[in-house]
């Protein structure tokens, strides 16, 4: 390599520069997630007077205490998980069986909503806000757990990202399948899905971080708060009380405990959270 | 149809298969389009279904009450525009730029501990942007950590979330060419859709300045992973053709690789584009539009517009709007960054001067 050449001191110094910068970018990306989790820990004097330190002094749980027991915190939870799940469960599977259909099942119309799928996904999600009331609303669906759900359960991108998984994998294996007399629903379910594990796994774990963290979308199906998901919850902690006091630690608790499942999954699944990145963008 | 590879099984499974995606795209995101496109024509306050007999139609008022209406309607409009031109403006170029930054130094092949510093960027992106949200409330509070690191330096920071003073307005002031308190007659006195010049000119407010440094933030990281796996695809033999050549890094850098990473180059800022457009759940949580209208957007507006005020027709009208609006600089900007024919020669730039040698 032309590169290994040249180990000059300049070259050394240019290293150390890059590993610099890195490390000070490295800071800005996470040190407010630390100054989040240390003040989760402090009394609300602490937090105003020592807003920089990562370390509380004294430690208090207190904040959390408060979370629990001071606003409707558990039942977010409750409402998130629910959600999160159905949806997630929701789109795997619908996703894949219509990916799979419009990438290897020849029917009439497929060009036609192949179409409808890519152009689902041009339009802004911002965009869709009253539209999505008006048809909750027009269906009776308002303010229930149908509406947090249903309209959610499938997601355009998740079809196409499985459709071009399927168009990738080889017909052989089904056809062979066939050949021994399964039906189109067997050699789906048996043959095809197994061998899509790491689509399945990828497309399972964007699902779960979008719906955990989804908010317009509750904006406009329920204003119960007994409806309230984890963000919706907090926005509403958040914007709701800004006259009555910081209580910085208490809304930096509740944030904190919401950005724990998708910061464990995040480190567990890593790459497939890097592969989905990338697969989103090669639909371009 | 019938001949060659329709098999009928197949056909009736293929559509079992994709009739449920079909039902729920079709009835939660094309039909509400359709009925969102006839509210907007209409007078409809929440009160019943908007199909019902006694509602009233109104035409295109709703879209003509933004732009040529005098009135608080057209004003806040306007001002959600300006917010949100500044605010693209802003967030489009520095994102995409420290995300090119970033990629281009975690790509360098001796770097060790890459797989740490890429998910290190990468990490706020797959948060949820209220918990952000609050985090960026806290760091950026009167006595937050942001003000603190400022009062190390020396500097007195700003009440952030409570200035609306516009960035481009303070920098005419501090150089002594406009005083923010007595603007020139001549952008004050005059304007277009019922803001002044001097409105117009204002910048993003030191609150929406905060929202962009958050959306920076939370994007660079994915686009930095869009920006590596173009570079992963840019051949090992071009870089060091042009090693050979005796380029220097710069010129590898201008003329090998940022051609190569073009097309990824157009993704971003199309998506980033798309995304700023759209700013909502950053709105809602920090400012709802305060201080003094300066962090209010379309999206915000037509959200408040409906289930705020009420007016179902013009918030709907607005979301229209605002999908023209993305449509138009995504097209808009793909004339800007279409191929020219000047510069196709000079991709090969390294390779002309190989021959010649």
């Amino acid at each position: 390599m032309t590169g290994r050449e040249r180990h000059g001191t300049g070259a050394r110094l240019r290293r150390m520069l890059a590993y610099a910068v890195l490390i000070l970018f490295a800071l800005v990306f996470l040190y407010p997630f630390v100054i989040q989790t240390a003040t989760a820990f402090k009394t609300e004097p602490d937090a105003a007077a020592h807003p920089l330190s990562p370390i509380p002094d004294p430690v208090t749980t207190e904040a959390f205490a408060q979370v629990f027991g001071g606003t409707g915190f558990p039942l977010w939870v409750v409402n998130s998980l629910a959600v999160t799940l159905l949806i997630t469960a929701g789109r795997v599977f619908l996703d894949s069986l219509a990916g799979y259909a419009l990438a290897r099942l020849p029917f009439r119309g497929r060009g036609a909503i192949t179409a409808m799928v890519l152009a689902v996904m041009a339009v802004p999600g911002v965009v869709l806000l009253i539209p999505k009331f008006l048809v909750l609303n027009q269906l009776g669906l308002y303010d229930t757990y149908t509406a947090l759900v249903l309209p959610l359960i499938v997601d355009a991108a998740g079809v196409f990202i499985m459709r071009q998984f399927f168009l990738s994998v080889p017909p052989s294996l089904e056809e062979a399948a066939r050949m021994d007399g399964a039906g189109v629903f067997r050699t789906y379910w048996s043959v095809i899905l197994p061998m899509a594990r790491p689509a399945l796994i990828t497309l399972t774990i964007l699902s779960f971080q979008s719906s955990w963290n989804e908010f317009p979308h509750t904006v406009v199906a329920v204003q119960d708060p007994a409806l309230y998901t984890l963000p919706r919850g907090i926005a509403n902690l958040v914007a709701g009380s800004l006259g009555a006091g910081t209580q910085y630690p208490l809304k930096l608790a509740a944030a904190l405990l919401a950005t724990i499942p998708v910061a464990i999954i995040f480190i567990v699944f890593q790459r497939y959270f890097v592969r989905g990145a990338a697969e989103g963008a090669s639909k371009e | 149809m019938g001949r060659g590879g329709v098999r009928r099984p197949e056909a009736v499974a293929g559509w079992l298969f994709v009739a449920p995606m079909v039902a729920v795209l079709g009835v939660f995101l094309l039909l509400p389009i359709g009925m969102a496109l006839w509210v907007s024509l209409t007078g409809w306050n929440g009160q019943g279904s908007p199909f019902q007999p006694g509602v009233p139609f109104v035409g295109a008022r709703n879209y003509t009450q933004l732009f040529l209406q005098e009135g608080l309607t057209r004003d806040h409009f306007m001002i959600s525009i300006r917010n949100n031109l500044y605010y693209v403006a802003a967030a489009v170029p520095a994102q995409t730029v420290l995300a090119l930054g970033l990629a281009l130094v975690v790509d360098r092949r001796w770097l060790r501990g890459r797989t740490f510093f890429r998910s290190a960027y990468y990490f706020p992106s797959v948060t949820s942007s209220v918990a952000i949200s609050v985090v960026f409330l806290f760091l950026f509070a009167n006595s937050g950590a942001v003000n603190a690191l400022l009062a190390y330096l020396g500097i007195d920071g700003p009440q952030w979330f409570a200035d609306p003073r516009g960035l481009i307005h303070l920098a005419l002031g501090g150089l002594g060419l406009a005083d923010p308190d007595a603007p020139p007659a001549a952008l004050a006195d005059h304007g277009l859709f019922g803001l002044s010049w001097w409105e117009w000119l204002a910048g993003p407010s030191v609150a929406m300045t905060t929202i962009i440094m958050l959306v920076v933030w939370t994007t660079a990281g994915t686009f930095m992973l869009i920006f590596l796996a173009a570079l992963q695809d840019v051949p090992p033999q071009l870089r060091e053709a042009a090693l050979v050549d005796g380029a220097n890094a710069w010129q590898r850098l201008r003329h090998v690789t940022l051609p190569m990473l073009r097309p990824a180059l157009f993704l971003v800022v199309t998506l980033g584009l798309i995304g700023t457009w759209q700013v909502f759940d950053q709105i809602y949580v920090m400012s709802q539009g305060a201080p003094a209208n300066t962090t209010l957007t379309p999206a915000y507006l037509s959200y408040r517009t409906a289930f705020g005020d009420f007016e179902y027709g013009t918030g709907a009208a607005i979301s229209f709007v605002l999908f023209l609006i993305i449509v138009a600089s995504t097209l808009l900007q793909r004339w800007l960054m279409r191929e020219r024919d000047g510069s196709a020669p000079r991709r090969r730039w390294w390779q002309r001067m190989r021959r010649t040698s």
